[in-house]
């Protein structure tokens, strides 16, 4: 269970890192090099706070092998009171479930 | 190092659910007050509501009264609960829902605006951002000083009363020394005590917040406060690998336990939670795993909004569904139960309060799955208890003047800090996360965890804390390379000391009350003659008192007196 940051698309905003609910994500670099790491990886509760927060879809959650995850990557996207879910499978097809803020779960 | 030294009239330990909604309601009722909470994480996602929760399971529902509520929780613990506590909890479960929908959160109504219940006692809800709007309040309120990444390791007490507490702040690599005249702890309960379903990579990918240590009960514990019923330990019964929480899947699509025949299985032993688990057990052991919830036959209708609500809560579980490429009607969830944890909110584990909240210390409060004898308290059990703790503490420090703590006590702590950071540097080839296992891997193998089917016996038990013993030493010896290392190892010592609370729990119980949660193989029978009692513990001169009292019963109430 864990999360992967793409050093590449973090803006260094922070937003991940603050709110990890087990501060496993830290920041390093200065300036335009501040970037987000999972420094603890292992220790991953995989509540998806982080990839919520990110502005720009740097933060990727993953199901770890360990526990029968086969390669997806998942990424959320907000869109006024949906919160768009992108779950792509490791041959590359695309999932999208909008969740509706305003809406309960029926079950 | 360097050092903070605060005062507040009260301070909350813990800024999740309970310690959240303790500060909301101590601001509210009095804007004087000088409020303080210290949170290891960020409020905004800390505690067990980091993902979210889509239902509210403690609830009187229509035509239901907290009578009821209170019966049931009763029944689920085979007796062993405070009745006080219980009733005055169930009375306050809908108040503090309407107070959470009038902060943000999403519930569902039908055409005439009545909240849906699912089942008899739970409704359903949007519940993903739960935590950041509780947050939110917080952090809107002028009196409240919200600590973030400060993460408190002990308390401070004079005689038998409260004083403040210590803590390290993990990002500004500062000591704290914070003076209270009235302290609420809201910690949590403890998880990492056990090994855990998946011990690799995916460690952490359990049911409960992985980051609750039991610092709570162990700050308890060493100062000599009374604990209960630890030896009622909570073992979850949870979708296999992804441990995502049933309770939609057998509640909100009435999804049966069966068996790999297809057979029906949770009538032949009982409802219960622990029940529910043991039979899961025993199928296995009998060859007649895997066991599964029985989703085969649901409608598309309903997969979707499955896959849904398990975002809100558990989104590996929604993953997994999708990564299989079938759905819940095209398969049954497979299921298994978790390590064992020690958890107030679900058991009746903690601290030995009395109905104000109040601890068997002086000022301390405790709520949430910190405080002891009323189990099934979910969400808004635990909200109930924040309102109660907090209404108490607010009546108690009228009284109090402020706290000074002495500066030798300031130094003592200072200094365990910098062994760890300074001191035990090239001391030990151990780090803190060998000993966590070797922790686990005791606790698993002698006192009941899952490579034993959670059973035990006295002889184990017996080895058990021989060996906790040990590792404990182990653990004095750590270094740590910064702050946040160092939180790991404080945290690691407070799960040694309520492992060690719990093995004498565990030793004391000369029954089975609960399968699999305490199963004792030397005493395989319930007996309502000698144990229809609670078991308490008290550390005196470092040795664990074991305390049995009775039963406060329907119309009584426990006062602290002794």
């Amino acid at each position: 269970m864990s999360i992967a940051i793409d050093r590449e698309k973090c803006v260094g905003c922070g937003k991940c890192s603050m709110v990890c609910p087990g501060s496993l994500i830290k920041m390093d670099g200065q300036n335009d090099d501040r970037k987000a790491y999972i420094k603890y990886p292992k220790d991953c509760w995989g509540c998806t706070s982080c990839i919520k927060e990110c502005p720009v879809n740097a933060v990727e959650f993953f199901l770890g092998a360990d526990i029968g995850g086969m390669g997806s990557k998942v990424h959320t996207e907000n869109h006024g009171d949906i919160l768009k879910w992108v779950i792509i499978s490791s041959d590359g097809n695309r999932n999208e479930i909008d969740v509706n803020r305003r809406e309960s779960n029926k079950y | 190092m360097k050092t903070m030294r605060l005062e507040a009239d009260i301070l909350i330990i813990g800024g999740g659910t309970a310690g959240c909604f303790a500060a909301i309601t101590a601001a509210e009722k009095d804007p004087q007050a000088k409020i303080i909470v210290c949170e290891k994480a960020h409020i905004s996602r800390s505690g067990c509501l980091a993902a979210g929760v889509n239902a509210l399971n403690a609830y009187i529902t229509e035509g239901k009264t907290p009578r009821f509520y209170a019966d049931y929780a009763k029944n689920d613990a085979e007796e062993i609960v405070r009745d006080d506590l219980l009733i005055t909890m169930s009375e306050r479960l809908n108040s503090v829902t309407e107070r959470l929908e009038k902060m943000g959160l999403v519930i569902l109504k039908d055409e005439n605006g009545k909240y849906v219940s699912r089942g008899s006692r739970n409704i359903k809800i949007n519940g993903e951002n739960i935590k950041p709007l509780l947050a939110e309040a917080v952090c809107s309120l002028k009196n409240v000083t919200v600590l973030n990444r400060v993460n408190i390791t002990d308390y401070s007490v004079d005689g038998n009363k409260i004083r403040g507490a210590y803590g390290i702040g993990i990002e500004d690599d500062t000591f704290y020394a914070i003076s209270a005249k009235a302290v609420i702890i809201a910690t949590g309960g403890a998880a990492g005590i056990y090994k855990p379903n998946n011990p690799g990579f995916s460690r952490h990918k359990m049911w409960y917040s992985p980051f609750n240590t039991g610092a709570g009960y162990a700050m308890g514990i060493r100062h000599g406060a009374e604990m209960t019923t630890f030896e009622m330990r909570f073992i979850a019964l949870r979708c296999k690998d992804t441990i995502a929480p049933t309770g939609t899947l057998a509640q909100g699509a009435g999804a049966k336990q069966v068996n790999s025949l297809g057979e029906i299985y949770e009538d032949k032993y009982g409802l219960t939670t622990s029940q529910r688990v043991y039979g899961t057990v025993m199928e296995n052991i009998e060859g007649r795993g895997p066991c599964y919830l029985k989703t085969e036959g649901i409608s598309s209708e309903q997969n979707n909004s499955l896959l849904k609500a398990y975002l809100n809560m558990a989104p590996s579980q929604t993953i997994k569904w999708l990564e299989s490429g079938k759905m819940p009607s095209e398969q049954n969830v497979e299921i298994e139960g978790t390590e064992p944890y020690i958890v107030g909110g679900h058991t009746a584990s903690g601290y030995w309060v009395d109905t104000k909240r109040e601890t068997t210390i002086n000022g301390l409060f405790a709520a949430g799955d910190a405080a002891g004898g009323s189990p099934q308290k979910y969400v808004t059990g635990a909200l109930a208890e924040g309102e109660i703790a907090a209404e108490s503490a607010i009546g108690y420090v009228q009284n109090e003047s402020p706290k000074d703590i002495p500066d030798e006590e300031i130094d003592a702590h200072i200094a365990e800090a910098e062994k760890f950071l300074f001191g035990n540097k090239g001391k030990s080839n151990f780090t803190c996360e060998q000993i966590e296992e070797a922790m686990q891997t005791v606790m698993d193998s002698y006192a009941g965890g899952i490579k034993t089917n959670y059973r035990f016996n006295s002889k184990q038990l017996k080895l058990a804390e021989e060996k906790i013993g040990q590792i404990e030493k182990l653990s004095d010896s750590l270094y740590a390379e910064d702050f946040h290392e160092l939180m790991l190892i404080y945290e690691l010592r407070e799960r040694l000391t309520v492992a060690k609370t719990l093995i004498a729990h565990l030793e004391a119980r000369h029954e089975t009350r609960w399968r699999s949660f305490a199963e004792n193989l030397d005493y395989p029978q319930r007996d309502d003659v000698n144990f229809k009692k609670y078991v308490n513990s008290k550390l005196e001169n470092g040795k664990i008192k074991i305390i049995f009292r009775e039963l406060v019963e329907e119309g009584q109430t426990y006062e602290h007196s002794n």
